[in-house]
């Protein structure tokens, strides 16, 4: 699976009060999440990502409130994912679990510029940028969450231990 | 080596003689919480999980806290999925408003949070019950759907950062300016996956309030989670609240330490979050000239009883600056029945306060004092993000209550040496 998109460019700390403001937690419809999706940080991100698109950023994405509507609304945008320096905790736990992809590769975060085209393959988390001629590779997934992963995510686990469904190792 | 507090803690919930710092682990939870943001999403996530009944209906709690009492129709339907839900399920600890609290103050309060446990919330503020011994984190509504069906979580063991805090603190100097001083030193992440262990003389002095206050605020340093010790004031203060039994834990002698941080008081002042970082600190003599228009005292930060009497102790006899607006929120309905008792509500508002019902409310920017365009707030909050009390053009400072009432007086952010002679 090859995920191929433009970079939306943002800082380090993106908080998730940026993400979602708390105004718009009276709902967690994704779709009506999505259109206030880091409108306090850049008004035309709603307004002009493409299904596809990568969100890049600095350190500590996702720090602050555990809201798991910051992961609902990102990925209701339709965004391939989010390629970072790293991930606040609750924000990495939120993402595994709603099925939000994210990248961890300082590397890959400092060599995209705003615009620039991204293509990620992402199983391997093989990140590259085909105009800059350069290929990075995301940390892999701890061994525990990429079990979860394939036993269809948390949700799924939970429903196979509650029927005493084998899950596989 | 030995261990510290949270991994020995983490080590029993596993049935492990000892843990590593990396490894993940599964444990069963002494108690889970979300609230009427994050457990609508919750409870949608059990159903798809195919959950019938809860894993315990006295270990689950649902407190409507951040948009109560409702704010408007699309919040009054996220209470109703969490009320019919908590019916449903026969939670015994839901709390109803008239009956509430912030959750962070009110679960402490009713004696549900205890020495030892393990606790997860989806609340990114959990972390509180740090102050009273228990590994207590922060989590998502997908991760409370799994506890509140199987009543055990995962958890990656974390390492483990000391703080010690040496000397005699100054006048108005409180745990909330320890913690914005000790964010302030390493950052928004500068414990990202770590947990926080506070020590030291000075912890030993600070009331178990102080304490909550600073455990409340680990989150800020990205940590997942904050704790002090139990000692002799943590076991009085849950002795009497407690129904179930609890055994402390407390750091072996020679705990493995990923680091430790010596912290010398003497010469702290209060300090200020200025926007748009809780890191982003300075002493109160320091803050310049900042007029404000608002003033929030309350929060799971600071709602609790001392903070109201250190706010009233500055506010007693005197008003309110005419062009600030003070909104004081008591934190629980217990904390606002005894401000009552104890005259401080007298004092706020001959101030020219007004004093809310328990409520979340502005510190998220969701309802009582939400901030327009250009407004400047001083607040007794833990967050100063970008639009978090309203317009993404105005701006949040954090302080003491103490600092926040006697700027409400003059008008600009003031050391309350300057009001109180």
């Amino acid at each position: 699976m090859i995920l191929r998109g433009q970079a939306w460019t943002f800082g380090d700390d993106v908080d998730t009060d940026v993400i979602i403001p708390a105004r718009y937690l009276n709902t967690f419809d994704p779709h009506e999440l999505a259109l206030h999706c880091m409108e306090d940080a850049d008004p035309d991100f709603a307004k002009n990502v493409q299904p596809g698109d990568f969100i890049v950023a600095g350190k500590n994405f996702g720090c602050g409130s555990s809201r798991e509507h910051a992961p609902i609304a990102l990925k209701a945008t339709g965004i391939s994912g989010i390629i970072a320096v790293s991930f606040a905790r609750i924000f990495f736990r939120n993402a595994m679990n709603t099925g939000l992809p994210i990248w961890e590769s300082p590397e890959a975060a400092c060599a995209i510029g705003k615009g620039d085209l991204v293509l990620v393959k992402g199983r391997e988390g093989v990140i590259e940028l085909p105009e800059k001629k350069e290929t990075y590779q995301a940390a892999p997934l701890p061994e525990f969450i990429q079990q979860l992963i394939s036993n269809g995510g948390l949700v799924n686990y939970v429903r196979k231990k509650l029927s005493r469904d084998t899950i596989s190792e | 080596m030995g261990q510290t507090m949270v991994e020995k803690i983490l080590a029993r919930g596993a049935g492990r003689e000892k843990l590593e710092p990396g490894e993940i682990i599964n444990t069963p939870i002494d108690l889970c919480l979300g609230n009427d943001i994050t457990a609508p999403v919750a409870i949608n996530e059990f159903g798809k999980m195919g959950a019938e009944e809860v894993f315990d209906t006295r270990r689950v709690v649902l407190v409507p806290d951040h948009f109560t009492p409702c704010k408007d129709i699309a919040a009054a339907k996220q209470v109703q999925i969490m009320r019919e839900f908590a019916r449903e399920k026969r939670i015994e600890n839901y709390f109803e408003i008239g009956r509430m609290g912030v959750e962070h103050a009110l679960i402490p309060e009713k004696g549900l949070a205890l020495p030892g446990d393990i606790i997860i919330g989806a609340d990114s503020h959990t972390c509180t019950y740090g102050a009273l011994g228990a590994f207590a984190t922060g989590v998502g509504s997908t991760d409370l759907a799994a506890a509140m069906a199987l009543g055990e979580v995962w958890f990656k063991v974390p390492s483990t950062i000391k703080f010690e805090y040496h000397g005699k603190l100054k006048p108005w100097v409180t745990g909330k300016d320890l913690i914005l001083y000790t964010i302030g030193k390493i950052g928004v992440d500068g414990a990202l996956y770590r947990a926080m262990e506070f020590g030291g003389p000075v912890i030993s002095q600070l009331t178990l309030e102080g304490r909550l206050t600073m455990a409340n605020m680990a989150i800020e340093a990205g940590a997942k989670c904050g704790y002090m010790e139990p000692d002799q004031k943590t076991l009085e203060y849950v002795s009497s609240r407690a129904s179930r039994e609890y055994t402390p834990v407390y750091s072996d002698q020679g705990a493995a330490y990923e680091d430790v941080h010596q912290i010398e008081v003497n010469e702290l002042d209060p300090q200020i979050a200025f926007p748009h970082l809780p890191s982003n600190v300075r002493p109160v003599g320091e803050a310049g000239n900042i007029s404000i228009d608002q003033v929030i005292i309350g929060s799971c930060t600071n709602g609790r009883l001392e903070d109201l009497r250190e706010a009233a102790r500055v506010l007693k006899k005197r008003q309110g600056h005419p062009s600030v607006r003070l909104i004081i929120i008591p934190a629980t309905q217990e904390v606002y029945s005894r401000a009552i008792s104890e005259g401080l509500m007298d004092i706020f508002i001959s101030a020219g306060a007004a004093v809310s019902t328990p409520t979340c409310g502005p510190c998220l920017g969701g309802h009582m004092g939400i901030l327009a365009p250009g407004e400047k707030a001083l607040a007794t909050t833990n967050r100063n993000f970008i639009g978090r009390m309203g317009d993404p053009q105005s701006q949040v400072y954090l302080s003491s209550p103490a600092v926040a009432a006697a700027s409400a007086i003059t008008g600009y952010i003031t050391h309350p040496e300057e009001v109180v002679q």
